[in-house]
C-alpha cells in the first residue's frame, strides 16, 4: 500500500462497526473527531505531550494523535462514548460527577480512558498507584485530587463495597 | 446529598445556615436544603460522558477551516504583503489582510490598539498578518506559506529595562511616553511620618516572571453569517458580552443588534479568554466574506502567542515597622512588563497596588506602578490578576521582617490583621474578614510551631522547611471595564407549568461550576432540584448581560440577581398559592419540591401545580433580577481598581524538602485555609481550592514565559522559548502535593448566602509560602518567581561562599530601572479625615510629542 | 490541529521486505516503529519522509528471549511498557529497567519502542518546535537552515542525545544488531553513535535494527540516574548510565560511565572510569569520580534548566549513580 489515495475501513470502535473513507496520513484522533463525530475524545497539542486525546487500543490507553488511523483498523477501539452503559454512567464516572473531578471536563475523556484502563488491571490502586496511571494526564483545573479521590471510590464501589467519599475531602479538614 | 445518588450524604448544614443569620432568605425554612450541600453539577453528567460540545466540537455544513498567518520577526514594520499565490490554491475560498478591517479594538476603552489583523506594524513573533480559509485546515495552512511578507525590520524592545531605556521606536503612539503604557503614582496618608516613627525599615527587591495560563482547551471559534443577514459566532470566550461590543466595533456598519456570540463551554481559562481575540473577530469577518461558516482552531503555540497571561514585574518595597512588627508605612513600586499590547493592563497597573492594604492594616502607603511595552505576547489577566506578584514581594518581605525582629512570622501577620468592617487607607471597603481563623488554622495544622526552623533530614538527605504567607482576593471588580451605569449581572428567570423553572444568565461557566451556581441558588429559593432546572447561560441573543468569568465575580454578583429573580418569581407563586389555599403568602414554604402552609405542612401542592395555580391567576411568570455592586468608598483617579463587594481571604503551610546539594527540592504537602464566606457547594469548593493550590506551585517551582533572546550579525531573534506543553512545565500528578484544606466559613453580606470568592485567592499565598519554605529549610531567600531549583542552588552557593545569601534582582539601578514617575496624587487616608478624594490634582505626567 | 504532512505508508510483513523498500526510496525513506518521536517531528515538519515504513507486522522484531548463555535478546518493536513490567529484566536488569521507566509517560510507554527509543532523534530547543517558530529564526543548520543557534560559530550541530536507555546500555556494553540488504551485523552500543547533532548515528538510513542484546547477569552492576523538571514527560537533561565490573573482592575491574542529555552521543566520562578501575567503592573514591566528570559534562544552552547549573551538578548526579551501583 503505497498511494495517497483515500483508504476504505471498517474501525470497532465502542463495540460498533465504523466505515470510513480517509487518507492514510490522518491520525486516530483526526479520524474518530473528523469522520466519525465521535468528538468525545479532546486534543491539547497533539504532539504526545498532554494526554487529553486518551482512547484505548485493545484495553491499553494511547495517545490517539500519534496513532495512524490505518494502525488501528481491526483492533478494539474505546472512547469515552464507550464508557457508560446504555444512559448508566459507569462507576468511575459517577464517582467523576459526584466529586467534581471534571471542572472545565477538557481533561476528563483522556484521565477516564487512563484510569478506567488502571481499575481493569488493579481493582484496588494505591494513591501512588493512580499518580503513576495518570502520569501522562495533565489537568490544569483540580489539581488532580478530586480526580484521584473519584478513582478511589470507583475501585471501592467497583468491588462492591458501600463506600462513600471522606468527609475532609468534601468539607475540608 | 448527591441528589442523583443517595450514597453521598455528609454532615448537617453548617451552623452559620440557621434561620437567624441575615442572610438567610427564607424564614420559614429552618434549614437550608441545597446551599452547603455537595450536589452534583448541573453539567456534571455530560462532563464525564465526553457529550459536552466545546467550540472545536462544533461542524456545519460547507464549513470553512481558518488559519492565520502570524509575524516571524519580533518589531517590524510590513512594507509589502502579497496573497497573490495563496490565492490561487484549489480550495482557499477566502483571504483577508488588516485593510479590510481597519477600526482598531481592544479590551478596555483606553486602550484600543489591536487590529484583527495587523495593517502596518507587527509588535511580536505571533502578531496575525494574513488570515486565509479554505475547504481543508491543511490547505489554509499550506496556502499561508505561500504568503509574502515584506518587512521592514524595527529594533526589538525586550523587556522592562530596554523600554525605560528606549523611547524610541515606540510600539505605540499613545500611552504616557515613550515605551511607556502607563504610569501610577498614588500616596494615601503621610510616608514620611509612617517610616519617621517605624523602628526598623528594609527595602527589598523582587522579581516575578510572567507565566500563562495554559487551559488545555486551545481556543476556537466557529462563525456563520446566514441568510438573514446575522452573524452567530461560537467561541471559547470568558466574556462573550465583551466580545459582542469588540465585533460591533470592527464589523461596524453590521449593528450589534445582528451580532450573536453564544459562549461555549470551556476547556479551561483563568483569565487567558477574556480578551476578544484576533481570530474571533478573522473567523466572523471571513464569514460575512463568504458566506460560509468558518471555524479556526489554534494551535497549542498560537495559544501563547494570545497570552494575557501573568506580568512580568519587577517590584521593590519600602517597609516601616514598629518594635513589635506593626507596619507604619509601605512604599511599594511596580514595573510591569506589557507585552506588545494594552490588554486589561491599565487594571493590572492598578492591581499590583491596590490589595496590599486588604490583608493587613497599613497606616502610610505609597504605590507607584509604570507599565511598558514591549515585544512579547500580550500580557493580561491571570487567575489572581495583578495582585500576585505584589503578594509575593510582601508576604517574602514579611517573612524577613519577622526574621529581623525575632517575632513569629505568624503571630507577625495576626498582629496586622485588617480590621473586619473597615476602610483601608486606599479606600476599600472590607466586610467579613476571617484571616486570622485561616491563620490559626494552618498553624495548627501545620504543626507550625512544633516544626519551624528544625531543619529535619529526611532518608534521601533533603531538608524539611514550613513557611506561612496568607492573601485576599477580590469578589468580583467593583466597576465594569467600561463606563455604565447599568447592572453588571442580570438573571431572567421563567417558570412553566410543567414545572420546570429556566434560568437565563449572560455568565459563562469555565468549569468553575458557575452554571451550577445559579442552578442551586434558584432551587434553594425556589424549593426545587437544582438538577431540574434549566441553565441557559452565555448566549448574548437569549440571555441577559453578565460581564464574564473574570475578577470572581460571578458566585458574588449572579448569584445576588439569580436570588433577586427567584425570590420575585417565589412571590408570585406565593401569592397564587396563598389565594387559593387560603394561607398568608408570608407562612408558605418552599421546598422539597412542595409549597406549603409552615403551620400546617400537610396543606400545600407540589411545585408543579403551584406554578400551574399562579399562572391561571396572573398569567405567564418571568421575573428578573439584576446586581450592581456597592459604590466605591473611593474618589480619586484610580480609585476604581480595587474596590468589590467582599474580599474573601486565604493563608497556607508549604512544606518543602530542599535538596541541599543540587537546590532541587519538592513539596510533600500544603496546609490551606480559606474564607470563603459561605461554601455554596463544599465539593464545588475545594475543587476550587486545590485547583488553586495546584496552579500556584506551577508557578512556584517551574511555570514561566521564558523568551528566546539572542544575537548574531545583527540579527535578533526574540520570540517565546519553548511555547509547547512538553517545554512549558506544568505540574503532573506527581508533583502535586498532599493538601489539607479547611473552608473557614465568615459569611458576608455581600454574598449571595454570605459566599465570597474561591476560584482565584488560594493560589496566591502559594509562591511566597513556598519561598519562605525554602528560606526555613536552608537559609537563603531566593527573590524572585519561579522560585526554581537553579536560582535555590545559586543562593546556596552565595551562602557557602561567604556572599549574600539570595537569588534576586539589584537593589541598584541594574536592578531597577530609574523612571519619573511625576507627582503623586496624594489622599488623606479615612483616619486622617479624608473622603477618598485627592486633595492634589497633578498636572497628568507629561504627554509625548507625536 | 497540528496534523501530519502527506506520505505513503508501508507495512511490509518481514525485514527484508523492509530493508527492500528502505533501500529503494532512499532518503525519502523512514521506519517508523511506535511513532512517538518520529510524528510529533513530522507534524512540526522537521521530519518530513514521503515514505514512511510501519515496522508493526514484522514478526521477528517483537520477540523478546533470554538466550541460552544468559544474554537477554529484546527486538526493536518490543514496547517500553512491556519492558518495564518484564520480570526478568526487573530481576537481573535493575538500571536498565529504571532508564525504561523514566522514559516519557505510561501512555507514551505503551506506543513508544525500545528500538526507536536507541535511535531517537537528537533534541535541541531551537530544533524541536513547529515550522513557524522554526521559520521566525531563519532555521538552524540541522533542518532547512544555516548556522546552528546555539553555538553560531560553530560548522556542527551540537543537538543533543536525549533517549534515556542510551547512556546506560552504552555503559553495559549491550550490543545491538542490524539488518540490510547485506544481512546481519551486530555493533557494540557505544560504536552506534557519534558526536554530532546531525549524523548522530553511525548505521546507514536503510539499516533496520532487529534487536538490542543486553549482557548475560555477572559480576556487574549498572545504574541509571535521570535529572529533569518533572517527574514525568521530560526528557532528560542529564542521564548517568553507569557500569562497574566487580571483582570477587570487590575491586572495580571495569568501569564504564556515559553522560547523556548534554552532547550529541553518551558522553564517557573517562577520567571518572580511569579513577575507579583498581580500587574499591568508597563514599570518597564515589565523591571524587563525581568530581571529575565536571570536565565532560559540556552542557549547551539548547535543553530546559540552566546550562551553569547543569553543569555544576552533573558531578552530584554521577556520583549518584555510581552510590547506586553498590
Ligand atoms: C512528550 C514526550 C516525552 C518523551 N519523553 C521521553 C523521555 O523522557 N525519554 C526518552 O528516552 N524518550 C522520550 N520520548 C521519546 C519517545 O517516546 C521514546 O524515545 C520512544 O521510545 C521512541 O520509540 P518509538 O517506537 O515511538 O519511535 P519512533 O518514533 O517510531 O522512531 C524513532 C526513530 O527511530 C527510527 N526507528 C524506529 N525503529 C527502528 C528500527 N527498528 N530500525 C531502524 N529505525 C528505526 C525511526 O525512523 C525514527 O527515526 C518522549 C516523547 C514524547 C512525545
Ligand atoms: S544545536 Fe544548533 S544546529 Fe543543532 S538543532 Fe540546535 S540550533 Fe540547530
Ligand atoms: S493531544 Fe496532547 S497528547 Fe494527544
Ligand atoms: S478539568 Fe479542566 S483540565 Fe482537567
Amino acid at each position: 500500500m503505497s498511494e495517497l489515495n483515500k483508504v476504505l475501513a471498517t474501525f470497532q470502535v465502542n463495540g460498533e462497526p465504523h466505515e470510513v473513507a480517509f487518507v492514510p496520513h490522518k491520525t486516530l484522533l483526526e479520524v474518530l473527531r473528523e469522520e466519525m463525530a465521535l468528538t468525545g475524545t479532546k486534543h491539547g497539542c497533539e504532539l504526545g505531550e498532554c494526554g487529553t486525546c486518551t482512547v484505548q487500543i485493545g484495553g491499553m490507553p494511547v495517545l490517539s494523535c500519534l496513532v495512524l488511523a490505518v494502525d488501528a483498523v481491526g483492533k478494539d477501539v474505546r472512547t469515552v462514548e464507550g464508557l457508560a452503559i446504555g444512559s448508566d454512567l459507569a462507576p468511575l464516572q459517577d464517582c467523576m460527577a459526584d466529586l467534581g473531578g471534571a471542572q472545565c471536563g477538557y481533561c476528563t475523556p483522556g484521565v477516564l480512558m487512563a484510569a478506567d484502563a488502571l481499575l481493569k488491571d488493579n481493582t484496588r490502586p494505591t494513591r501512588d498507584e493512580i499518580k503513576e496511571a495518570l502520569a501522562g494526564n495533565l489537568c490544569r483545573c483540580t489539581g488532580y485530587i478530586k480526580i484521584f479521590e473519584a478513582i478511589e471510590l470507583a475501585a471501592a464501589r467497583m468491588r462492591g463495597e458501600d463506600a462513600e467519599p471522606s468527609k475532609e475531602s468534601i468539607y475540608g479538614s | 446529598m448527591v441528589l442523583d445518588d443517595p450514597g453521598l450524604k455528609h454532615g448537617a448544614a453548617s451552623p452559620q445556615a440557621r434561620s437567624d443569620a441575615p442572610w438567610q432568605h427564607d424564614k420559614n425554612k429552618d434549614e437550608l436544603e441545597h446551599i452547603g450541600k455537595p450536589i452534583r453539577k448541573v453539567d456534571a453528567r455530560s462532563k464525564v460522558s465526553g457529550l459536552t460540545q466545546y467550540a472545536d466540537d462544533l461542524t456545519m455544513p460547507r464549513m470553512l477551516h481558518m488559519k492565520l498567518l502570524r509575524s516571524t520577526m519580533a518589531h517590524a514594520e510590513l512594507a509589502h504583503i502579497d496573497t497573490s499565490k495563496a490565492a490561487e490554491v484549489p480550495g482557499v475560498k477566502g483571504i483577508l489582510t488588516g485593510k479590510d478591517m481597519p477600526m482598531p479594538f481592544g479590551i478596555l476603552p483606553v486602550s484600543q490598539d489591536e487590529h484583527a489583523l495587523c495593517p502596518d506594524h507587527v509588535r511580536f513573533v505571533g502578531d496575525p498578518i494574513v488570515a486565509i480559509a479554505a475547504t481543508e485546515e491543511e490547505i489554509a495552512w499550506d496556502a499561508c506559506r505561500l504568503v509574502e511578507v515584506d518587512y521592514r525590520e524595527l529594533r526589538t524592545i525586550g523587556g522592562v529595562h530596554e523600554a525605560a531605556a528606549n523611547e524610541e521606536p515606540r510600539l505605540h503612539d499613545y500611552g504616557v511616553r515613550g515605551n511607556i503604557h502607563r504610569l501610577e503614582n498614588l500616596e494615601f496618608g503621610d510616608l514620611a511620618d509612617g517610616f519617621e516613627r517605624a523602628d526598623h525599615i528594609r527595602e527589598d527587591t523582587f522579581w516575578f516572571e510572567g507565566n500563562t495560563h495554559l487551559p488545555l482547551e486551545q481556543h476556537a471559534s466557529l462563525a456563520h453569517f446566514d441568510k438573514d443577514g446575522k452573524l452567530t459566532i461560537w467561541s471559547s470566550t470568558q466574556t462573550p458580552h465583551y466580545l459582542h461590543r469588540a465585533l460591533a466595533r470592527v464589523l461596524h456598519p453590521l449593528p450589534a443588534n445582528r451580532i450573536r456570540v453564544i459562549a461555549t463551554p470551556h476547556g479551561g481559562g483563568f483569565g487567558g479568554k477574556s480578551d476578544p481575540f484576533n481570530h474571533e473577530i478573522c473567523a466572523a469577518k471571513m464569514s460575512m466574506l463568504t458566506g460560509r461558516p468558518v471555524k479556526v482552531v489554534l494551535t497549542r503555540e498560537e495559544v501563547f502567542w494570545c497570552h494575557r497571561g501573568r506580568h512580568p514585574v519587577l517590584m521593590r518595597s519600602k517597609i516601616g515597622v514598629s518594635k513589635t512588627g506593626r507596619i507604619t508605612a509601605l512604599d511599594f513600586h511596580s514595573f510591569l512588563d506589557g507585552g506588545a499590547y494594552g490588554s486589561y493592563g491599565t487594571a493590572s497597573t492598578f492591581y499590583t497596588g491596590a490589595l496590599q492594604t486588604v490583608t493587613y492594616a497599613v497606616e502610610n502607603y505609597h504605590f507607584r506602578g509604570a507599565r511598558f511595552f514591549t515585544n512579547k505576547a500580550p500580557c493580561g489577566p491571570k487567575r489572581g490578576h495583578g495582585t500576585v506578584q505584589p503578594r509575593f514581594a510582601l508576604e517574602v518581605q514579611l517573612d524577613k521582617v519577622a526574621c529581623d525582629l525575632g517575632i513569629d512570622p505568624a503571630k507577625l501577620r495576626l498582629d496586622n490583621l485588617a480590621p473586619r468592617e473597615s476602610v483601608t487607607a486606599n479606600y476599600l471597603r472590607i466586610g467579613s474578614m476571617g484571616l486570622g481563623a485561616c491563620i490559626e488554622k494552618v498553624v495548627e495544622g501545620s504543626g507550625w510551631h512544633e516544626r519551624r526552623g528544625k531543619k529535619e533530614v529526611t532518608k534521601d538527605g533533603r531538608i524539611r522547611g514550613l513557611g506561612l504567607a496568607c492573601s485576599s482576593y477580590l469578589s468580583g471588580a467593583g466597576l465594569p471595564i467600561y463606563w455604565n451605569g447599568m447592572p453588571h449581572s442580570g438573571v431572567q428567570l421563567q417558570l412553566d407549568r410543567s414545572g420546570l423553572c429556566t434560568v437565563f444568565c449572560g455568565s459563562t461557566d469555565i468549569g468553575q461550576g458557575s452554571d451550577s451556581v445559579l442552578g442551586w441558588i434558584v432551587g434553594e429559593v425556589l424549593g426545587i432540584n437544582p438538577l431540574d432546572i434549566k441553565v441557559v447561560t452565555g448566549d448574548t441573543d437569549l440571555t441577559p448581560v453578565d460581564l464574564g468569568s473574570y475578577s470572581s465575580r460571578v458566585t458574588v454578583m449572579t448569584g445576588n440577581a439569580a436570588m433577586q429573580a427567584a425570590e420575585r418569581a417565589r412571590e408570585i407563586v406565593a401569592k397564587g398559592v396563598a389565594k387559593k389555599i387560603e394561607v398568608p403568602a408570608s407562612r408558605l414554604v418552599f421546598a422539597e419540591g412542595r409549597v406549603f402552609d409552615a403551620e400546617d405542612p400537610e396543606t400545600g401542592m407540589t411545585f408543579m401545580e403551584a406554578v400551574g395555580i399562579a399562572e391561571a391567576q396572573l398569567g405567564t411568570i418571568g421575573t428578573v433580577g439584576s446586581y450592581t455592586p456597592p459604590k466605591s468608598a473611593a474618589k480619586f483617579r484610580g480609585g476604581g481598581v480595587g474596590p468589590s463587594p467582599s474580599y474573601s481571604y486565604s493563608a497556607t503551610v508549604v512544606e518543602v524538602e530542599v535538596d541541599p546539594e543540587t537546590g532541587i527540592y519538592r513539596v510533600p504537602k500544603v496546609w490551606m485555609a480559606h474564607d470563603i464566606g459561605r461554601a455554596l457547594n463544599p465539593a464545588i469548593a475545594m475543587g476550587q481550592i486545590e485547583g488553586s493550590i495546584y496552579m500556584g506551585l506551577g508557578e512556584a517551582m517551574m511555570e514561566e514565559m521564558a523568551y528566546r533572546d539572542r544575537s548574531h550579525k545583527g540579527q535578533r531573534i526574540f520570540l517565546h522559548k519553548i511555547p509547547s506543553m512538553l517545554e512549558y512545565k506544568s505540574p503532573s500528578t506527581l508533583e502535586m502535593p498532599d493538601c489539607v484544606t479547611y473552608m473557614i466559613e465568615d459569611p458576608d453580606k455581600n454574598g449571595p448566602f454570605g459566599a465570597k470568592e474561591v476560584g482565584q485567592g488560594p493560589l496566591l499565598p502559594i509562591m511566597p509560602a513556598v519561598a519562605n519554605a525554602v528560606f526555613d529549610a536552608v537559609d537563603v531567600r531566593v527573590d524572585e518567581n519561579p522560585i526554581s531549583c537553579e536560582k535555590v542552588f545559586a543562593a546556596i552557593q552565595a551562602k557557602n561562599e561567604g556572599k549574600d545569601a539570595r537569588f534576586g534582582p539589584a537593589l541598584d539601578a541594574t536592578g531597577i530601572p530609574d523612571v519619573d514617575f511625576g507627582e503623586s496624587l496624594r489622599i488623606k487616608t479615612p483616619w486622617q479625615g479624608g473622603d477618598g478624594t485627592a486633595s492634589n490634582a497633578p498636572s497628568r505626567t507629561k504627554k509625548a510629542k507625536k | 490541529m497540528l496534523r501530519l504532512p502527506k506520505f505513503a505508508y508501508h507495512t511490509p510483513k518481514d525485514a527484508v521486505e523492509a530493508v527492500r523498500i528502505a533501500k529503494q526510496y532512499g532518503k525519502e525513506a523512514m521506519y517508523v516503529a511506535g511513532g512517538t518521536d518520529l510524528y510529533p517531528n513530522m507534524k512540526r515538519r522537521h521530519q518530513t519522509p514521503q515514505q514512511v515504513i510501519s515496522l508493526r507486522d514484522v514478526p521477528e522484531l517483537h520477540s523478546m528471549e533470554v538466550l541460552p548463555d544468559g544474554r537477554l535478546q529484546i527486538g526493536a518493536m518490543v514496547t517500553l511498557t512491556t519492558l518495564e513490567h518484564y520480570p526478568h529484566l526487573l530481576a537481573h536488569y535493575k538500571g536498565f529497567a529504571h532508564a525504561v521507566r523514566e522514559i516519557s509517560t505510561p501512555l507514551l510507554r505503551n506506543m513508544g519502542t525500545i528500538g526507536g527509543n536507541l535511535l531517537l532523534d537528537t533534541r535541541c530547543t531551537y530544533y524541536d518546535q513547529s515550522h513557524e517558530w522554526r521559520e521566525s529564526i531563519d532555521y538552524c543548520m540541522k533542518k532547512d537552515g544555516a548556522i546552528c543557534w546555539v553555538a553560531p560559530g560553530s560548522p556542527r550541530c551540537w543537538a543533543v542525545q536525549s533517549s534515556d536507555t542510551v547512556p546506560v546500555v552504552c555503559a553495559m556494553e549491550a550490543e545491538i544488531e542490524f539488518a540490510d540488504e547485506g544481512g546481519l551485523r551486530t555493533l557494540k552500543a557505544d560504536d552506534l553513535y557519534q558526536d554530532d547533532g546531525i549524523q548522530y548515528l553511525t548505521k546507514k538510513p536503510e539499516e533496520l535494527l532487529t534487536k538490542i542484546t543486553l549482557p548475560a547477569p555477572g559480576n556487574w552492576k549498572a545504574s541509571y540516574l535521570k535529572l529533569r523538571r518533572r517527574d514525568t514527560y521530560d526528557f532528560p537533561v542529564l542521564g548517568v548510565g553507569a557500569c562497574l565490573w566487580f571483582a570477587e573482592d570487590g575491586t572495580i575491574e571495569k568501569a564504564n560511565v556515559r553522560l547523556g542529555g548534554i552532547g550529541s552521543y553518551a558522553m564517557p566520562a573517562t577520567a571518572t572510569e580511569k579513577l575507579l578501575v583498581g580500587k574499591k567503592l568508597t563514599d570518597e573514591l564515589i565523591a571524587d569520580a563525581g568530581a571529575a566528570a565536571m570536565k565532560p559534562a559540556r552542557t549547551m544552552d539548547n535543553t530546559d534548566l540552566d546550562v551553569y547549573w547543569r553543569k555544576k551538578v552533573a558531578p552530584i548526579y554521577v556520583a549518584r549513580a555510581l552510590k547506586a551501583c553498590l
